[in-house]
C-alpha cells in the first residue's frame, strides 16, 4: 500500500533524535472481516520528544480514531492494525493490555472535547485527581493522603487555577468550561505524562478561553517538555501552536509537514481549500470558500484519490488510482498525483 | 430542598382522602357484611341482625359512616377490629415487622443478585451472558406470585425437603418478641437453632417476593449502565489508567444508580403488595395475611385502617426515596 519514505526521511531529520511516537500503516476497523469499514486507513504518525503536532482533518477523517488507538482505547469489534506502532521505543502492538493500561494515563495521558462530560458528575474534582494521583504519583503519593491532597492542589495550581483548595471540593458542574478544562489538563498531568493528546481540547469553549487554554498547553510543554499530539479541525488553533502538521482526510494522511511549510505554501489542494475556508487567510474575501460535498463514508469509498469527487483540479488518473504519500522536499509530504505548484 | 418536601407533604392531604374514600367504597362493594359473616351458614334472627347492625353501625347511610370514620381517623382513632376487638393499629403494630422482615430480605436478594446480573449484562452485552440474564429476568418478571411460589414449595419442600413449607419458624420454638423481627429476637434470646429455622422459613418467601423486583432492578441496571458505558467520561476514566473494574463499578455504576434508586423506590409498594399474596401462600404472620383475613370476614376496620396505614407507609418512604435521589445525584444536591 502506501510506501511511504517522507516518515521516514522527516523521522530521521528531526533534531530531537528519536521519536516519542511512531506510527507506521496505521489501520482501524468497525465492521466485518467480509465487509470492513476502514475509519482509518493507513496513517504513518510520527511525534518527537516535546513537539506539538497538530492533526487537522474534518469530521469523520479519522482524528480520534487515531488517537484513541493510540491510547489503547478502541473497543472490539474494531480491529487496529499497523506495521509499527511505538512508544519511546515500546512496542505497542505486542504490548499485553495490563501493560497498554500502565501506559495510559501515566506515559501518554488524553484530555477530550467537552471537559464537562468528560468527568464523572457524581465526584468532587479533589475526588478524580486523587484517583490519577493514587495511580500514578509517586511512591510517597500512593502512601499518604496528605502528599497527594498537596500534589492535587500543586496540579491545579500548575494550570493557574485560582483557590485550588476551595475547587477541590467542587463537583463539575459547579465548574465553567475553561475550568473543567483546566481540571482536565491537570488530571492529565499526575503521571507526568511524555505525551498529551488533546482532542479537540478548545472546540467547546468561548473564544476568549480557547486562547487561554491554549496558551496554558504552549507554557506546559516548554516547562515540562512533554510532546502534544493537538487534534483539531480548526487550522488556525494548528498556526498558533504546532510544530508540525498532519492534514488527515478520510482516514488517510493527505499531506505533512512544518507549520510554516504548509500554511506558507501548501501542496495538496484539500489543504489549500482548508486554508481558504479560514477566515484569517485571506482577508478581503467577502465570502468563505468552502469545500463541496462531504467526506465519503466507510461503505463508498472512491477506488482512487479519495478526495477526488470533492477535488477542483481532480483528472481522470485520480478517480482511478489512489495516490501514495510522497516526499516532495525536507520534511514535506503530500498525497497527491498532481500537487499544487508553489506560486 | 425544603420546598420540595413541603410539596410532597401537601400532597399527603388530597392521597389521605383519595386512599380512605377508595378502601370504604371498595369493602362495601363486596356482598356481605360482618354480622353475615358471623351468623355462619344458619342464619341469624332478624331482629338480633339488626340490633348488631346498629351496635356496629353499619344501618346508617354510607356517607354518614364514611364522615364518621374520617372523623375518628383524624382523631388517630382507627377503630377495633370487628371479629377480635383489638385495636386495628396494635393490631397493624404487632405484624407489621414480619412483613418488613420479608419486604427487606426480598429487596435485598433484588439488589444483591439484581445489581451485579445487570451490570454483567450491560457489561457483556449481547453475549450469550446477556441474553440469559435477560431471558431469567423477563421470565421472572411475567410469572404470577402465587404461582411462582407454589412451584418454589413443591420443589424445593416438597421434592427436595430442604425449606419449611409455610410460617415463619417451627413451633417448638418459642422466641419472646422484643423487636418483632424474628432474625433479630432469636439472636437476643441466644437461640441459634431457632434463628437457623427462622432463617430457612424466610428463604422461599423472600425469592418468591423478590424475583419481580430482581427483574426490574436487572433490566434497568442494564440500561442504565449501557447507556453510562458510552459517556465521555468513561472513556476519560479508562484514558486515566483505571482498571477495568473501577471504571465499571466507580465510574459507570456509580452513575447508573441515580435512575436504579428511582426504580427501587417504586418496588416499595409493589414489595407491600406482593406481600399481601406472600404471605398469605407461605402462611406468614405479616400485615397481608392480616388483610385478607379482614376482607374474608368483612372486617371493615381492619381492611380500612390497614390499607390506610400501608397507603401511608409506602408515601413516607416514596419521599424519602425522593430525598435519596438527592443523595447518589451531586447536581440535584447542589441545584
Amino acid at each position: 500500500m502506501s510506501v511511504d519514505t517522507a516518515a521516514v526521511a522527516d523521522r530521521e531529520r528531526f533534531p530531537t533524535g528519536e521519536a516519542l511516537v511512531d506510527i507506521r500503516d496505521l489501520r482501524v476497523d468497525f465492521g466485518t472481516a467480509a465487509r470492513p469499514l476502514p475509519a482509518v486507513e493507513g496513517v504513518d504518525l510520527s511525534i518527537g520528544a516535546g513537539e506539538i503536532v497538530g492533526l487537522v482533518g474534518e469530521s469523520g477523517s479519522g482524528k480520534s480514531v487515531t488517537a484513541l488507538a493510540l491510547m489503547g482505547l478502541v473497543d472490539e469489534p474494531a480491529r487496529v492494525a499497523a506495521q509499527r506502532m511505538q512508544f519511546a521505543g515500546r512496542d505497542l502492538i505486542r504490548m499485553t493490555a495490563d501493560a497498554r493500561r500502565s501506559l495510559a494515563g501515566r506515559d501518554m495521558a488524553m484530555i477530550f472535547q467537552d471537559p464537562h462530560a468528560s468527568l464523572d458528575p457524581c465526584y468532587t474534582v479533589g475526588f478524580q485527581l486523587d484517583e490519577a494521583i493514587r495511580l500514578h504519583g509517586n511512591a510517597d503519593e500512593r502512601a499518604s493522603a496528605a502528599a497527594r491532597r498537596q500534589r492535587a492542589t500543586a496540579l491545579l495550581r500548575e494550570v493557574d487555577i485560582r483557590e485550588p483548595a476551595m475547587r477541590l471540593r467542587a463537583y463539575p458542574h459547579q465548574l465553567s468550561g475553561g475550568m473543567a478544562q483546566r481540571v482536565m489538563i491537570a488530571i492529565a498531568l499526575a503521571g507526568r505524562p511524555r505525551l498529551l493528546i488533546a482532542d479537540e481540547p478548545t472546540t467547546a469553549l468561548d473564544v476568549t478561553v480557547q486562547a487561554q487554554v491554549l496558551a496554558l498547553l504552549l507554557r506546559l510543554r516548554d516547562e515540562l517538555g512533554m510532546a502534544i499530539l493537538l487534534i483539531t479541525h480548526d487550522l488556525a488553533v494548528v498556526a498558533e501552536t504546532a510544530d508540525r502538521v498532519v492534514v488527515l482526510y478520510a482516514g488517510q494522511v493527505m499531506e505533512t509537514g512544518t507549520v510554516p511549510a504548509i500554511f506558507d505554501a501548501p501542496r495538496h489542494p484539500y489543504t489549500r481549500a482548508l486554508l481558504d475556508a479560514l477566515p484569517e487567510y485571506e482577508r478581503g474575501q467577502t465570502r468563505l470558500r468552502t469545500i463541496p460535498g462531504v467526506v465519503p463514508g466507510a461503505h463508498d469509498r472512491p477506488a482512487g484519490c479519495l478526495l477526488a469527487p470533492r477535488c477542483a483540479f481532480a483528472v481522470e488518473r485520480c478517480n482511478e488510482v489512489r495516490p501514495a504519500l510522497t516526499a516532495l522536499r525536507a520534511r514535506v509530504s503530500v498525497r497527491c498525483h498532481y500537487p499544487l505548484v508553489v506560486e | 430542598m425544603l420546598r420540595f418536601v413541603l410539596r410532597r407533604l401537601a400532597l399527603i392531604v388530597p392521597t389521605f382522602f383519595g386512599v380512605t374514600l377508595l378502601a370504604f367504597a371498595l369493602i362495601h362493594l363486596i356482598p356481605g357484611d360482618p354480622v353475615e359473616n358471623i351468623s355462619g351458614e344458619r342464619g341469624m334472627d332478624p331482629a338480633r341482625r339488626a340490633r348488631l347492625l346498629h351496635q356496629f353501625g353499619l344501618d346508617e347511610p354510607l356517607p354518614v359512616q364514611y364522615a364518621r370514620y374520617i372523623g375518628h381517623v383524624l382523631r388517630g382513632d382507627l377503630g377495633q377490629s370487628l371479629t377480635t376487638h383489638d385495636s386495628v393499629a396494635r393490631e397493624f403494630a404487632t405484624l407489621f415487622p414480619a412483613t418488613v422482615e420479608l419486604a427487606f430480605f426480598a429487596l435485598l436478594f433484588a439488589l444483591v443478585v439484581g445489581l451485579p446480573a445487570g451490570v454483567l449484562a450491560a457489561v457483556k452485552r449481547n453475549t450469550v451472558a446477556d441474553y440469559a440474564v435477560m431471558g431469567v429476568s423477563l421470565t421472572g418478571y411475567s410469572m404470577p406470585i402465587f404461582w411462582w411460589a407454589l412451584l418454589l414449595i413443591l420443589f424445593f419442600s416438597v421434592q427436595l425437603g430442604i425449606t419449611p413449607v409455610s410460617g415463619r419458624i417451627a413451633v417448638q420454638f418459642d422466641v419472646p418478641s422484643v423487636t418483632g423481627f424474628m432474625l433479630i429476637d432469636t439472636l437476643l434470646a441466644g437461640d441459634l437453632d431457632a434463628f437457623r429455622s427462622a432463617l430457612s422459613h424466610l428463604v422461599l418467601p423472600t425469592i418468591a417476593l423478590g424475583t419481580i423486583p430482581l427483574a426490574v432492578v436487572s433490566r434497568m441496571t442494564r440500561s442504565a449502565m449501557l447507556e453510562v458505558l458510552r459517556e465521555d467520561f468513561v472513556r476519560a476514566a479508562r484514558a486515566k489508567g483505571l482498571p477495568r473494574w473501577r471504571v465499571i463499578v466507580v465510574h459507570a455504576l456509580r452513575n447508573a444508580l441515580i435512575p436504579v434508586v428511582t426504580v427501587v423506590g417504586l418496588q416499595i409498594g409493589l414489595l407491600l403488595s406482593g406481600a399481601i399474596l406472600t404471605e398469605t401462600i407461605f402462611s406468614w404472620p405479616g400485615v397481608g395475611n392480616w388483610l385478607i383475613h379482614g376482607v374474608q370476614s368483612r372486617d371493615y376496620p381492619v381492611v380500612q385502617g390497614g390499607i390506610l396505614l400501608i397507603a401511608g407507609i409506602v408515601i413516607a418512604v416514596n419521599l424519602v426515596v425522593d430525598m435519596l435521589y438527592g443523595v447518589v445525584n451531586p447536581r440535584i444536591r447542589h441545584a
